[in-house]
């Protein structure tokens, strides 16, 4: 998401091709339902759920508020723990400064613990440019790069495949004549595959998942011991991360290392938990670096009303309870922050005059489901509507002539005159009545021409009746 | 009690037996209802697509025409949550701290229908008959900006000759949406199918709900599957009697 993005095709052009495969959306549904009814369960055996979602809410509101102050402790920290700090004002710089290091350590290859922040900047493409290949170990990430794929999730990047296809995949990359589609043979053969890599790996990139300012202390959590593997093997250690996952104090993990596991995998604990401070001589990587990226969030910091986005955790229970993801997948919302969190993210990194990314607030029924989920409280919704407000606006502002005559733009104010009156309101009420005379049969609408074709496809339309409610409270009146 | 009806434009305009029936049942209850003539639009479908400046009017038109009232009371949750959720934002848009005061004033006098009948007044029987088998689908807006919890269902447990039958993924958006329909028409089909599919399966003749709006999406999809299904509001269930 570089300073000027390239312009990305809308929501509704891209969901299309994908509610189409079937197979696609059956992977996704099953995966959905299960991870959600499981994180229903491991949420309900705890008592302080609220009380600790409500702890997550005011530890990060408080944190984004007093951003500069933290991050400027966060540095003094990690060099004071024998790790250098890097600032990155966005993708391109954060890439350069990436690069450079790597290339410092002279080798054409890099072990990664999955960070969407990296994908976020094309830290791989980056890479690839200056001959060096970055060698991503989270299973699913594997999976996606073997494929060539994009990830369709925040956690789960490849839950858009199932079992066989992945099969029919290492086969054909990792050369093997022979394999199962049982999960532990394929885990099997991906092993093997990555810890010859890891062994000879001479730099490890991560992401981070928290960064406390007052220790230096960097964390990484997840399922599969691999991140553990990248950030303890290599000799030098990068860590890329944004600069909202900072967090004040030590003791603030008590909170986040409840919310996060039963909120992403539902699980009551990640199965590794890596926390590091700087080097340690003789044990890990004797070189740690952290870029700490803005990329467009101190623009979002600087909206009252979109800063409580920064505050997400990235568990992506949002995701797994939408019903636009569960029917769409990941990929439609063009962006590696898919779902209702990427809907209010990617619009306030990239900027609403991208015309992609103004679709993505429009991605949603506002059902709220994402709000009820989100174990720092985010409200969704919320931020859907607010940015929805700044994208007509910017439309009214900067859209032209083209803004000017859109049907929406028009209609709205129109509607907008009538119903600030009540009698210019029952005039349209008649005047709809009378017009629709051309599309109504007994009563149903199933034909209507234009834009409003989109809802008679699929749908009758109920024709207006001969009397409205106030017509008749007119009449009983009398 | 002193009841002032918020028809909504769309019921208005659309679903005018909504209205009757609230009438027919709030004084059936032994109510006075009142219907102030200069209401039109609480300005939700502005709101909701962005239209933010054009929403300012019809607020302050709302809290103009309902500003005395002692309770005001609509069959839509979306437009009730409108109103409490979103009037105070736009108030403060508007930069207007007198609307902001009357608008805080008002919100506590707002309900949704069934919410009104249980919570406020305490009536779980109002008498109804309807001998039908029901299914009830709780709107997204009625869920979980309302609230209403459990109060719909109650009042239909209540009504005499009603079999009501419980929707598979109730909590389940039926892809409505406002604009959103239109907007992202297919996946909003998408989502509407399964909905469909699990109103389908309770073998159930009528889906309800507190909103007509939601009612008109899936009333849409499942006339053009020619299932035989009705959709049916909350309020002319309760309001029919032998």
């Amino acid at each position: 998401m570089s300073k000027k993005a390239e312009h990305t095709p809308t929501f509704e052009e891209s969901a299309k091709a994908y509610l189409d495969n079937t197979q696609l959306r059956r992977n996704i549904g099953h995966a959905t339902h299960t991870i959600r009814d499981k994180r229903e369960n491991v949420v309900d055996e705890m008592p302080d759920w609220e009380a600790l979602r409500e702890a997550g809410d005011a530890i990060k509101t408080h944190t984004m508020r007093h951003l500069d102050e933290y991050l400027l402790q966060l540095e003094e920290s990690v060099q004071e723990a024998g790790g250098q700090v890097h600032w990155a004002r966005d993708a391109e710089e954060a890439n350069q400064i990436i690069t450079g290091l790597v290339k410092g350590k002279k080798v054409n290859e890099a072990v990664k613990v999955k960070s969407i922040t990296t994908d976020e900047i094309g830290l791989n493409k980056a890479l690839a440019e200056e001959g060096i290949q970055a060698l991503e170990t989270d299973l699913a990430e594997l999976i996606v790069q073997l494929a060539g794929d994009e990830p369709s999730h925040i956690l789960v990047p490849a839950i858009h495949k199932n079992r066989a296809e992945i099969r029919e995949l290492f086969k054909e990359k990792l050369n093997k004549d022979e394999l199962s589609d049982r999960p532990e043979d394929l885990a099997e053969a991906a092993r093997l595959y990555l810890r010859k890599k890891f062994l000879n790996a001479k730099v490890g990139i991560s992401g981070a998942n928290f960064a406390v300012a007052e220790t230096g202390t960097v964390a990484v959590v997840e399922s599969e011991g691999n991140g553990r593997m990248c950030t303890t093997l290599p000799d030098t250690l990068i860590t890329v991360m944004g600069i909202e996952k900072v967090i004040p104090r030590w003791r603030d993990f008590e909170v986040f290392m409840q919310l996060l596991p039963r909120s992403s995998t539902a699980e009551r604990m990640n199965p590794y938990n890596s926390f590091w401070t700087g080097v340690t001589e003789g044990d890990g990587p004797q070189e740690f670096h952290v870029v700490l990226l803005d990329n467009g969030r101190t623009k979002v910091l600087a909206d009252e009303m979109g800063r409580q986005t920064l505050n997400c955790i990235r568990c992506s229970a949002c995701l797994n309870v939408c019903p636009v993801y569960e029917r769409t997948g990941g990929h439609a919302y063009n962006s590696v922050y898919p779902g209702p969190i990427g809907a209010i993210l990617t619009p306030q990194l990239k900027g609403l005059d991208d015309e992609g990314a103004a679709s993505l607030p429009y991605a949603s029924t506002l059902c709220g489901a994402c709000y009820e989920v989100c174990p720092v409280k985010i409200n969704i919704p919320d931020v859907l509507v607010h940015l929805r407000g700044k994208i007509v606006d910017e439309q009214k502002r900067n859209g032209g002539l083209k803004s000017k005559f859109e049907p929406e733009h028009i209609g709205m104010k129109l509607l907008s005159r009538a119903f600030a009156n009540s009698k210019r309101y029952e005039r349209a009420q008649k005047v709809a009545r009378s017009g629709q005379k051309l599309f109504a049969d007994e009563g149903v609408i199933s034909k209507l021409p234009g834009y409003l074709s989109k809802w008679t496809n699929t749908r009758d339309l109920k024709a207006i009746p001969d009397q409205t409610f106030r017509e008749w409270w007119r009449q009983r009146d009398e | 009690m002193q009841i002032s009806l918020f028809i909504t434009c769309f019921n208005d305009t659309l679903f005018p037996e909504t209205g009757r029936a609230m009438v027919q049942l709030l004084e059936r209850l032994g109510h006075t209802v009142t219907f102030p003539m200069e209401q039109t639009c609480c300005g939700q479908m502005h709101y909701n697509t962005g239209y933010q400046e054009e929403t300012i009017p019809l607020v302050r038109k709302f809290v103009d025409v309902f500003e005395g009232a002692e309770a005001i009371v609509a069959p839509s949750a979306s437009c009730v949550g409108m109103v409490k959720e979103f009037y105070p934002k736009v108030a403060d848009r508007a930069d207007d701290k007198v609307l902001a005061g009357k608008v805080d004033k008002m919100i506590p006098r707002v309900f949704e229908l069934s919410q009104f009948l249980v919570e406020e007044l305490g009536v779980e029987d109002v008498g109804a008959y309807y001998p039908h088998r029901v299914t009830y689908h709780p709107t997204c807006h009625s869920l979980r900006m309302l609230d209403v919890g459990d109060a719909p269902v109650r009042l239909l447990r209540n009504v005499r000759g009603l079999e009501l039958i419980e929707l598979p993924d109730s909590e389940q958006c039926c892809g409505f949406g406002g604009t959103f329909a239109v907007k992202n028409a297919e996946t909003s089909t998408a989502m509407l199918g399964d909905k469909m599919c699990n109103i389908k399966s309770t073998g159930a003749e009528v889906c309800t709900a507190a909103d007509n709006s939601c009612l008109m999406h899936i009333g849409g999809g499942l006339q053009r599957q020619s299932s035989g299904v009705e959709t049916v509001h909350l309020a002319e269930i309760l309001a029919s009697t032998e």
